[in-house]
């Protein structure tokens, strides 16, 4: 319920950037009432997010949260316990493997690590989807490859093997690949993670870039606050596998830049805290409250039940 | 030491066997539903595999990756080769040196030959090799699998509409099977060579071992031991790619670990078991007379 107030909101006032259209828009990925859990742990609580074509959606939230979870449904890697999630208009949840195979040649995912394959050339590793799924030619394949290679800076790197490119590298080598079938939606999973700021606002600038030149819709899972607020057209907010808010960016930025007086409820002083990255604030207090020995012991009767 | 002491103390004995007992028997269940997992999910792969045998062979819907299958048989194979040739050399020595003394006092030390083909070709050849083969291949195959999976490189694979048992099962697997008959080929050639070797270093006719090497092994035993050659290398590489596919990719270099080593120790115990069934069937069928 809350997800939809707040994706009304986004669309009332979505005059930003590419959230201009907003309303008018179809969503291409639409999740109504998504439920996960592992054990008897709830992952994912009742989620409701529409993305909508052509914006960068960013989710976010602290660790454990479930946006990486999240992500794996929105994907295809993860089956719902309940819920819908359509992509490109079908209905992954009820799609058959064969269906879903297809479908995966119209979005790319963007692993942490970059998820190279190990044994082949980065050259190779952009052409392996080309390959697979297209019956181009070699040599087409091999301009197709070089051209996505431009578009992230690595074409001089086609031959190089991934153990020989730094951190940063493997995420453009990764993202070349993830868009050599020119798909129409863009998965990224912590993008900046484990980079230096300089290479960190340089993927930003990429992502930025390759959505408005390839005219895709991306989705960004980060919690790194300064990529979130440079990239995002739309925000959303989760914790402990709930949406607390989903809005344009403008309002994420003015929750920040707000004073904890003027803000009355308590989800809005959570996400002020987590915008501004403080140390006190109710998520805090929600850590030190719950019983340490408490913890210790369910911990354990878990640990036990596994 | 007084009755009652004694009493007690036997109570107490009592007690301890039927603990031991007790706990050997929850230890052989747990070790029974881990072993009915583990072969019903080594099922469900050979099922998919020979799922997707037939889709690529005879429906021929999809591509058949015999590159991949020969970059896989160069990895996994001709670095064994060696090591084969070494193991062949020394049971070749072994074997009628271990014979001579026996057959000698009842002066059939010639028959070195008869039993050194027989044991070689129905079953030190498959054997051997397969134990081999079970630590250079399939602990590689495991090691490579698993750390695709705690590098994201299935889940890649997965988005892109890839099949893992397509693309990473099928070429291993089918490498694993042709290798094994191939070094199988070679061990047992070295064997033999070996074994004739040292019997007429021992001071056996040339000639006579070479007769009596040809006479004691037909088609049957060099069949039935290419045909154990064959299951035991469907055996090490579905172990291995089951194995390296169930680490977790929260489990990293740990998980990677435990499943190389428990690849080979599963292979060598599936191997052992397999050979027992397997001539246990030859030998009710006829086979071996």
């Amino acid at each position: 319920m809350m997800a939809s107030d707040a994706y009304t909101s986004a669309g009332d006032k979505g005059e930003q950037g590419s959230g201009r259209a907003a309303t008018s828009r179809e969503p291409m990925i639409s999740i109504r009432g998504l439920n996960k859990r592992f054990g008897s742990q709830r992952v994912l609580c009742g989620i409701d997010l529409d993305v909508l074509a052509s914006e960068i959606m960013v989710v976010m939230g602290g660790s454990g949260c479930g946006k990486s979870t999240l992500l794996r449904h929105m994907t295809g890697l993860m089956e719902p316990d309940e819920g819908s999630i359509r992509l490109l208009g079908q209905d992954i949840t009820q799609l058959s493997d064969e269906a879903l195979k297809e479908l995966r040649k119209r979005y790319g995912i963007l692993f942490q690590s970059g998820a190279l394959f190990n044994s082949l050339s980065v050259g190779e590793n952009v052409a392996l989807p080309l390959r697979e799924h297209t019956n181009l030619d070699a040599r087409t394949i091999e301009i197709m490859v070089k051209i996505k290679l431009e578009l992230v800076g690595l074409r001089e790197h086609t031959d190089k093997m991934p153990a020989q490119l730094s951190g940063g590298m493997k995420k453009r080598a990764g993202l070349a690949r993830a868009i050599a079938l020119d798909p129409q939606i863009l998965f990224y999973d912590e993008p900046s993670a484990g980079l230096d700021p300089v290479t960190s606002a340089q993927i930003d600038r990429l992502i930025i870039d390759l959505t408005r030149k390839l005219d895709v819709t991306s989705v960004v899972v980060t919690h790194e606050m300064d990529s979130a607020f440079t990239i995002a057209d739309r925000m959303c907010m989760l914790d402990k596998g709930v949406v607390l808010k989903v809005g344009p960016r403008r309002e994420f930025e003015s929750l920040r830049d707000a004073s904890v007086e003027s803000l009355k409820s308590e989800r809005e002083l959570l996400i002020r805290q987590f915008l501004r990255g403080a140390s006190e604030g109710p998520i805090t207090d929600r850590q030190q409250s719950s019983g340490y020995a408490e913890d210790l012991l369910l911990e354990d009767m878990q640990g036990q039940e596994r | 030491m007084s009755a009652s002491a004694r009493e007690s103390q036997q109570g107490l004995r009592r007690r301890g066997v039927l603990m031991a007992i007790g706990s050997l028997g929850a230890l052989t269940l747990g070790y029974a539903g881990r072993l009915f997992r583990f072969a019903g999910g080594m099922s469900v792969l050979l099922g998919a595999m020979l799922g997707d045998l037939w889709v690529v062979l005879v429906l021929r819907r999809s591509r058949f990756r015999g590159e991949h299958v020969l970059s896989q048989m160069v990895r996994v194979g001709v670095r064994a080769i060696g090591i084969i040739v070494l193991v062949g050399l020394a049971i070749g020595v072994i074997l009628p040196l271990q014979m001579y003394p026996k057959l000698d006092e009842f002066g059939q030390a010639e028959q070195i030959a008869t039993v050194n083909a027989i044991a070689v070709f129905r079953e030190l050849g498959p054997l051997l090799t397969a134990i081999v083969l079970s630590g250079f291949a399939g602990a590689s195959i495991a090691a490579e699998l698993g750390s695709m999976v705690t590098a994201e490189e299935v889940e890649a694979l997965e988005a892109m509409g890839l099949k893992p048992v397509n693309f990473l099962v099928m070429p291993r697997l089918v490498a694993t099977v042709l290798m094994m008959l191939m070094l199988t080929v070679i061990a047992d050639v070295v064997m033999i060579g070996s074994g004739w070797f040292t019997g007429v270093r021992l001071g056996i006719d040339p000639d006579l071992y070479y007769h009596l090497t040809t006479e004691a092994v037909d088609l049957t035993g060099f069949g039935t031991g290419l045909v154990k050659a064959g299951i035991f290398g469907v055996l090490v590489g579905l172990i291995a790619c089951y194995l390296g596919l169930s680490v977790k990719p929260w489990q990293g270099s740990e998980g990677v670990g435990r499943a190389t080593t428990a690849t080979v120790v599963y292979s060598i115990v599936a191997i052992i078991g397999a050979d027992a069934v397997f001539t246990i069937i030859f030998y009710a069928y006829g086979l071996f007379s």
